[in-house]
């Protein structure tokens, strides 16, 4: 076990226990990676032998399938377990799960489950890797990171930029992830969103609350705008959809007004015409796509880090080397 | 065996600290217990012929502690507590009666099985087992259950504990009726619409773990409703594990207006905040949720001033596998009886926080002026219910170790210093700790 030559220690978990030089260097380590994607051959032999599970209690495309290219372009063999069809919903508990895969003797686990705290959760029971693909309310580490990237590779920098993010914040695990690293590496950080789905104490994490979305649109340089569940209007946080697209929607006529660059950031998967306006997100302001390659490349930093690559090694790792 | 029968030998307590605030009492004495009651206190007492003799030189003796609170899961979550592993918990914690719950399966809502929990109290042959029994049959909130039949059949008090009763026109209903007979209505309080299923206290730290959050209104607006009925009513509320500061000056307001109000505080809100909750620890995962500093603060001063009357435990077992799971996933509740004294001795009565007497006044006298129960004084002629407490008795924490069938404790290895050493309940010992303790 020689992930600590990362300097990340065992699992990555949220973005909130790391320092801004443990975020710096997985951005740094992304970066050749992004070249592999563009290769006609896509694939290094960097983690060939080891074993990595896909744990997937949620429903998910994008992160999973991201995880998996990830994965496989680093020549890893990888399993993928979703909750339907599995012994979770026979009701053997998370413990049970966990002990199983330690017993199959894997080397990494990538969780993604529907309650805050489970990616710790197994990781302080199994001696394998643990990345978090999404905890419930809590963190989505890897979305943070391909964020992070995202706008350094458009702005050239994190440090002053004006970020906010726009949306259902109380239930994001992507928003405090973003808030998180976000404020480590310097940016200036909002949120925007109807009232009822802010939390409480919010401020104390370091950003400011601009309620409506107009005055955001003015302050910032890069607006993340979150995907509002349908669930949470047949809960009553908002009164309809049709509301909220009035109020919170990004659409090209709110956009008009600004002279200067705009970043849109959107994780996905999109409603269109409720959160964000198809003009928006086809549209020239729109990284989104970029977002998507990105998540690949950072995905790919984590687990070569993880797996005991050194930083300064991952370009000559790119070029055939084993980690 | 009924631990309610005579108990054999007499008994001599000689030479202990005697603190009984029932009759202000503070001084270094004697204690005679014969025939299953109290038969002098005083200094330099004969021995009587055949009496055991007790020497409690340097030890604290005080009327039984008493437990308005515990969950003891029999009957129909027998893997977590049983009458019997939860009788003995208490008296390895120096309790010599507690008050169970009636949230078992099924609920303890007619007198058949008001008469079941009695009766296996008195079977475990350890602190006594008061039950209470249910406001509303099945616990549904709907229609007031048999509150007579179950008070002839032993219940002391009623309760939906676990359901907060959130009609109001019902706890009107509870409030009245239960004056015929003199037994208390004590609620959960607790507005289901406003703590909408929240896994901890609302703050900084639910939103930073990404937990639903549970705000203090929830539970202030539902103890100012029950202050209000009970004014209303001339009814005897009691309010339990009280966790806000606004409960608590509610509370307080109450009191001076004449209301007829108890309430609880637990060790666990007396000691604890939200920040216990980092990590996921399921351990500090509780109904009332742990608080901010704010509220501890206000609880404390709550418990000294005497606006919250009684030390309650909450007692509440599950099975380690239950708590071994997510956050929000994991049940509500800790353990409590076995650790309750020396958490009070340890960190209110060591450090100044409270007297001694105070600390005996809440869980001896007070709860049993509260529920109207034998004891909680050491008056001749009263039931022979006593604790010995060694206050030098150093200890860790190890949940492993109770008597109770669960260990779910957020205090897990915490150093104290103060035991009960000896819990006698009808004049006979119960639990004597091994004298290498």
């Amino acid at each position: 076990m020689n992930w600590l030559a990362s300097g990340l220690g065992k699992d990555l978990i949220g973005l909130e226990p790391l320092s801004a030089d443990q975020i710096h260097t997985i951005l740094d380590t992304a970066e050749p990676f992004k070249e592999i994607s563009e290769r006609r051959i896509k694939k290094v032999p960097v983690l060939r032998g080891k074993t990595i599970v896909n744990l997937f209690f949620e429903p998910s495309t994008r992160t999973r399938i991201s995880f998996e290219f990830a994965e496989k372009r680093l020549s890893a063999d990888t399993v993928n377990i979703q909750t339907v069809g599995s012994s979770v919903v026979k009701g053997e508990t998370l413990v049970d799960t966990a002990r199983n895969l330690e017993a199959m003797r894997i080397d990494m686990v990538v969780i993604r489950h529907g309650s805050s705290g489970a990616a710790r959760f197994l990781a302080e029971r199994i001696p394998s890797n643990v990345i978090n693909g999404g905890d419930g309310w809590h963190e989505h580490p890897t979305q943070g990171l391909l964020d992070l990237l995202t706008i350094r590779d458009r702005l050239g920098k994190i440090e002053g930029v004006r970020v906010c993010i726009v949306g259902d914040i109380l239930h994001s695990r992507v928003a405090r992830s973003n808030i998180y690293g976000l404020v480590k590496l310097g940016a200036e950080v909002a949120v925007c969103g109807p009232p009822t789905l802010l939390p409480v104490g919010i401020e104390q994490l370091g950003v400011r609350v601009i309620p409506r979305l107009e005055e955001a649109i003015e302050w910032a340089h890069v607006l993340n705008v979150l995907r509002l569940q349908l669930e949470r209007m047949e809960s009553g946080f908002v009164p309809s959809l049709r509301e909220y697209n009035r109020l919170y929607g990004v659409s090209s006529a709110r956009l008009g007004r600004v002279p200067r660059e705009l970043l849109i950031l959107h994780p996905g998967p999109m409603n269109r015409g409720v959160e964000i306006d198809s003009d928006v997100a086809d549209g020239p302001h729109s990284v989104i796509l970029n977002q998507v390659t990105n998540g690949v490349a950072v995905r790919m930093a984590v687990l070569y880090l993880l797996a005991g690559g050194a930083p300064e090694r991952a370009e000559s790792a790119k070029a055939g080397a084993e980690a | 065996m009924n631990c309610q029968g005579d108990g054999g030998r007499p008994l001599l307590l000689r030479g202990g600290r005697v603190v009984d605030p029932s009759q202000g009492i503070d001084d270094v004495l004697d204690v005679l217990l014969r025939d299953g009651r109290v038969a002098g206190i005083g200094r330099g007492l004969g021995i009587p012929d055949g009496a055991h003799v007790v020497e409690c030189g340097g030890h604290v003796v005080m009327p039984g502690l008493i437990d308005l609170h515990v969950h003891l899961r029999e009957p129909g979550h027998e893997h977590k507590e049983t009458i019997l592993t939860g009788a003995h918990a208490a008296a390895a914690g120096g309790f010599t009666a507690v008050c169970a719950m009636p949230n078992t399966t099924p609920a303890v809502d007619d007198p058949a099985a008001v008469g079941f929990v009695l009766a296996a109290g008195q079977r475990a042959g350890a602190a006594r087992v008061y039950p209470l029994g249910c406001i509303s049959v099945g616990q549904k909130g709907e229609r007031l259950a048999e509150v007579g039949e179950m008070v002839e059949a032993g219940a002391v008090g009623i309760t939906d504990d676990g359901h907060p009763v959130m009609d109001s026109g019902l706890m009107r209903l509870a409030l009245e009726y239960a004056r015929i007979f003199g037994v208390p209505v004590a609620d959960h309080p607790e507005d289901l619409g406003l703590s909408r299923h929240g896994a901890m206290n609302e703050g900084l730290v639910a939103t930073r773990l990404g937990l639903r959050g549970k705000p203090n209104a929830s539970e202030d607006v539902h103890i100012l409703r029950d202050l209000l009925v009970a004014e209303l009513t001339g009814g005897h509320i009691h309010l339990q594990h009280v966790s806000t500061r606004l409960g608590v000056e509610a509370i307080r307001r109450a009191k001076e207006r004449g209301v007829r109000v108890t309430a609880e505080a637990t060790p666990h809100h007396l000691l604890l905040t939200d920040e216990a909750c980092e990590g996921y620890r399921t351990e500090a995962k509780m109904n009332p949720p742990l608080r901010s500093p704010v509220d501890m603060e206000a609880v404390v001063a709550g418990f000294q001033d005497g606006t919250l009357d009684v030390l309650a435990t909450d007692h509440a077992p599950h099975h380690y596998d239950e708590k071994e799971q997510a956050f929000d996933d994991a049940p509500n509740g800790i353990v409590g009886l076995e650790t309750a004294l020396g958490l009070l001795h340890t960190h209110l009565v060591a450090t100044g926080v409270i007297e001694l007497p105070t600390m005996v006044e809440r869980m001896s006298c007070a709860p049993a002026r509260a529920f109207r129960l034998p004891g909680g004084t050491l008056r001749s002629g009263t039931p022979a219910d006593v604790t010995v407490m060694d206050p030098g008795a150093r200890w860790t924490v190890e949940g492993r170790r109770f008597l109770s069938k669960s260990w779910n404790t957020p205090f897990e290895g915490w150093d104290l210093v103060g035991r009960a050493v000896l819990t006698v309940v009808g004049g006979r010992s119960v639990w004597e700790a091994a004298s290498s303790q």
